[in-house]
């Protein structure tokens, strides 16, 4: 049994709102720095120089790389030796929200009831999804999400006869539908698979798996690789103005259905795709 | 093609802009996003008056970051202009000419722009802390209570954007991502 201060867990998940908004993980910076050179359109290449001299300013001048700095989406994978010591764990995580937002210059994009829709003014509450897993680790991703991608994700509930090509129907469909509204390039993650909010989670967990890393399931990498490369021929680009990169990656994450369902979550996100991980 | 105006904005500019120009603006320019359009919507239905004068005017979509210490802004690119498209035809009838934001528009937003002689400039989206350099002064004018969805009035130099849909209706988008007004303001 290890004992874990919660106070430590709100100085982490400061540090972290605050990293992720500053500066984009090293596996995204790379993917954007490498479609910069690869395209070939004139103003695809354009907007792609353009977004790595963002990236740039944001690191250099401390000014966040969107105005967008999200709702923060936090999976906490704790192991069942944990034992947490001091405050509620989630009031942990939510003053660490609030710290990291309040003192990082970050934007707060949080209304308090969904229809009232009054500005909670500290970026609070976050969206926290807990897993309990082996061992006495805590593992926190933050995952800050924009909304111009996030209005433009979706979620089917296929038939089990629609298979493989209804799911790629699907996430094509999303990604066309979604064109210059989710600011391309984009990260795709698909949920396939589990009950409907199932889906949905895995496609968010998708999303922090790091670009260019295939899944472990041959016939779900090959699925990986063929979106991608229909996503990159729609010929959407970025900035929805036209070329070549209109996805930086596809991911999918599996899990066992129903013999009656085959639910597909697509959660998109923009080139912002903010994600950063910490193990204590 | 590269061109550099000023704003507010003249017949005659906006007459010479065409879809996929490359544009960049000098002057004011004014922010409202989901909130302070919904505010706007209901002051013109209680009494007809707005905090700001629309005539020959640019709104950028833009809820920007909080600036720091001897900043102007902080981070400041678009939003998605669809969600603004139930309030945009009217707000043209009054007198605004441009609009600054990212993505698709309704087919009312585009038969008004056409009625009207105005234009739809995209940013770069996720582009904030770059676009941010090209804005000299940032003031809340009104709506201070929302926050970052304040009304702000903005001293712009050089900021960059591309005609998306000029006057005539033509449009950028139809090219690359299907019709610009396929499903502007259903769904986002």
């Amino acid at each position: 049994m290890r004992t874990i201060q919660t106070a430590e867990i709100t100085k982490q998940i400061r540090e972290m709102c605050i990293e992720a908004n500053y500066f984009l993980s090293p596996d995204m910076k790379q993917a954007i720095e490498k479609a910069a050179e690869t395209e070939s359109t004139e103003i695809g290449k354009h907007i792609l120089g353009k977004l790595c001299e963002n990236m740039k300013i944001a690191g250099e001048d401390m000014i966040p790389v969107c105005q967008d700095t999200g709702m923060a989406v936090v999976f906490m994978e704790i192991g069942q030796d944990v034992h947490f010591e001091g405050d509620y764990l989630e009031d942990a995580v939510n003053e660490g929200v609030r710290q990291g937002y309040r003192d990082g210059y970050l934007r707060k994009s949080v209304v308090g009831d969904p229809l009232i829709r009054e500005n909670t003014k500290d970026n609070t509450p976050a969206v926290v999804h807990y897993q309990i897993v082996p061992g006495e680790q805590v593992k926190i991703t933050v995952a800050p999400k924009g909304f111009g991608s996030e209005n433009m994700s979706r979620v089917f509930m296929l038939k089990p006869a629609d298979g493989m090509e209804g799911v790629k129907q699907a996430v094509l469909s999303a990604v066309k539908e979604a064109g210059p509204n989710a600011c391309p390039p984009m990260v795709v993650g698909v949920g396939v698979g589990g009950t409907f909010e199932k889906c949905a989670i895995l496609a968010k967990q998708a999303l922090t798996r790091p670009v260019q890393e295939f899944s472990e399931i041959p016939y779900v990498k090959d699925m990986e690789q063929e979106l991608l490369r229909k996503i990159n021929e729609t010929g959407i680009g970025p900035g929805g103005l036209g070329g070549e990169t209109t996805a930086l990656a596809v991911h999918i994450n599996t899990y066992p259905t129903h013999i009656a369902g085959l639910p597909v979550a697509v959660n998109i996100c923009c080139h912002v795709n903010r994600h950063v991980v910490r193990v204590l | 093609m590269e061109r550099y105006i000023h704003a507010p904005l003249d017949a005659d500019t906006i007459s010479s802009l065409k879809a996929g120009d490359f544009v960049y603006i000098t002057g004011t320019i004014y922010t409202a996003r989901d909130a302070a359009h919904k505010r706007m919507s209901e002051t013109l239905a209680e009494n007809g008056r707005l905090p700001i004068k629309l005539e020959n005017n640019i709104i950028y979509y833009l809820g920007p970051s909080p600036a720091r210490e001897g900043r102007p802004i902080g981070s400041a690119g678009p939003t998605t202009s669809g969600r603004m498209d139930k309030y945009t035809p009217a707000l043209l009838d009054l007198g605004l000419k441009g609009m600054i934001g990212k993505g698709r528009r309704s087919r009312e937003v585009k038969d008004a722009v056409v009625r009207n002689g105005g234009v739809y400039f995209a940013a770069i989206g996720g582009a904030g802390a770059l676009l941010s350099k090209a804005i000299k002064k940032s003031e809340v004018i009104a709506y201070e209570d929302l926050g970052t969805e304040a009304i702000r009035r903005l001293e712009v130099e050089d900021f960059p954007v591309i005609v998306v849909m000029d006057a005539e209706g033509n449009d950028l988008y139809e090219k690359t991502a299907g019709d610009v007004v396929r499903n502007g303001s259903d769904r986002d």
